[in-house]
């Protein structure tokens, strides 16, 4: 004979787990729909492929510290931000792959995101803050640190400049780097140099109206980039042209 | 007064570099701080043996903030400062001068851009600096960079990055950065530069 209060016991439990059953149920419905409505809220066009276009890359090299520009057929979007995003992309593909001359593992995931913007001040851009990039007027024909030839150290000739006003419709292009691509980009003085130097200067062939750039990783600022390169500044991408 | 800042320590390893460049075995890896202060070691020895006085921004691997290595050098009143680094990646001898503009001095110069006045002597550093390496037979790099403890020197500064010496396919190192021998020339050669230096900065 089962005694009452098991029976009740047992009635009670299955009522319970009845009951739990059908709360469950009822939310997995709930989460559903929340799914379906998010799947609708979605951009449903279709990506449309961009006519391949020529961009020039300027390239780093770590053996001798030059930037060598080259054109790469490349389907790039009209909007800025994302033409900026593309060719950044297919530059740091360059560095990822096994016989790179400048290795930086990461690829192009390795741009978050580029953003656009106007210059906000004229004089912002000539104060205390703003930095070359790099000059290439160091080295000999090609862009980028180089090596001096013996006999022409020219180094003493650099006359002091004042930084040149921006052009109107100036734009400073704000380049969001991963987390991942500062952790695992090589230290060192040079390896850092040309990579920021190559993003300038792969900005400016490309997109003109850039003429200064900051970076970010993972949206925020950083002091440097590996160790040595200082990514507090703003970058002017006419130092990193490639010398005529 | 010459000014060696032998780059990171302490808490701030630096690159790793890994062997044969370094020291210990293929496989294993040392740190940048390693290398900046035994040449910048091997370097005072030089300087002072010729009569040079020297400051250092450390002896020992201990952590110095980068403010401070540039309160140093501008305490001193320097002539001439290097900031020694170490690379595994390129070749030879990297020289970086800073690449904030040039300006006239100010009664008041903003920290992060003190360099700005002195910024052509830097180059001018840099150029004898050169002339020396290649002298020695070493391959030299030149470049300009913001790095922050030398963007804040008012001081004649120049960053040397020190790198594996290679072949001349750029790739196979004939001399790794533990090379006894590779560290004395480079010494040397630095040394008979800041020699240089110093006597024509005597020169009315």
């Amino acid at each position: 004979v089962i005694p009452r209060y098991q029976t009740v016991v047992f009635s009670v439990l299955l009522v319970v787990s009845i009951v739990m059953g059908v709360v469950l149920w009822q939310l997995r419905e709930r989460a559903h729909q929340r799914l379906l409505a998010g799947e609708e809220s979605t951009p449903t066009q279709a990506p449309e492929v961009a006519p391949a276009e020529n961009a020039t890359l300027l390239v780093a090299n770590d053996s001798d510290g030059s930037l060598l520009a080259q054109v790469q057929s490349l389907p790039l979007p009209q909007d800025p931000g994302a033409r900026a995003r593309v060719v950044l992309g297919k530059l740091l593909d360059l560095y990822a792959a096994p016989d790179a001359n400048h290795p930086v593992p990461g690829g192009a995931a390795s741009i978050a995101q580029v953003f656009l913007l106007p210059v906000p001040d004229q004089n912002a851009a000539s104060n205390s803050s703003t930095f070359a990039a790099g000059r290439p007027t160091l080295g000999n024909s090609k862009t980028g640190l180089g090596h001096p030839r013996p006999g022409e150290p020219d180094l003493a000739t650099t006359e002091p400049r004042e930084p040149s006003p921006q052009p109107p419709g100036s734009q400073l292009a704000v380049v969001n780097l991963t987390g991942a691509f500062a952790a695992n980009h090589p230290s060192g003085l040079e390896t850092e140099t040309l990579t920021v130097l190559s993003i300038c200067g792969t900005l400016r062939a490309n997109l003109p109206s850039v003429t200064q750039v900051r970076f970010l990783v993972d949206g925020q600022q950083r002091a440097t980039l590996a160790g040595h390169a200082d990514l507090t500044r703003i970058y002017l991408t006419a130092d990193a042209a490639p010398q005529q | 007064v010459v000014v060696l800042d032998a780059a990171h320590g302490g808490d701030d390893p630096g690159a790793r570099i890994k062997g044969p460049a370094g020291h210990g075995p293929e496989g294993q890896s040392q740190a940048e701080k390693t290398f900046t202060l035994a040449l910048s070691v091997r370097l005072r020895s030089l300087l002072t043996a010729r009569g040079i006085q020297v400051v250092t921004t450390r002896e020992s691997d201990t952590t110095v903030d980068l403010n401070r290595r540039a309160e140093v050098a501008n305490h001193a009143n320097a002539r001439a400062c290097l900031s020694l680094h170490a690379a595994e990646s390129g070749s030879g001898i990297h020289l970086f001068v800073s690449s904030v503009a040039p300006a006239e001095p100010e009664r008041f110069a903003a920290w992060k851009t003190a360099q700005a006045t002195s910024v052509t002597r830097s180059l001018a550093l840099a150029g004898m600096l050169n002339s020396a390496l290649l002298h020695a037979g070493l391959a030299v790099t030149l470049g300009r960079t913001a790095l922050p403890a030398v963007d804040s020197m008012t001081c004649p500064a120049v960053a040397v990055e020190m790198a594996p010496e290679r072949g001349p396919d750029k790739k196979m190192v004939t001399a790794g950065l533990g090379n006894a021998d590779y560290q004395a020339r480079v010494a040397g050669a630095l040394a008979a530069a800041l020699l240089e230096w110093q006597s024509e900065a005597r020169q009315p």
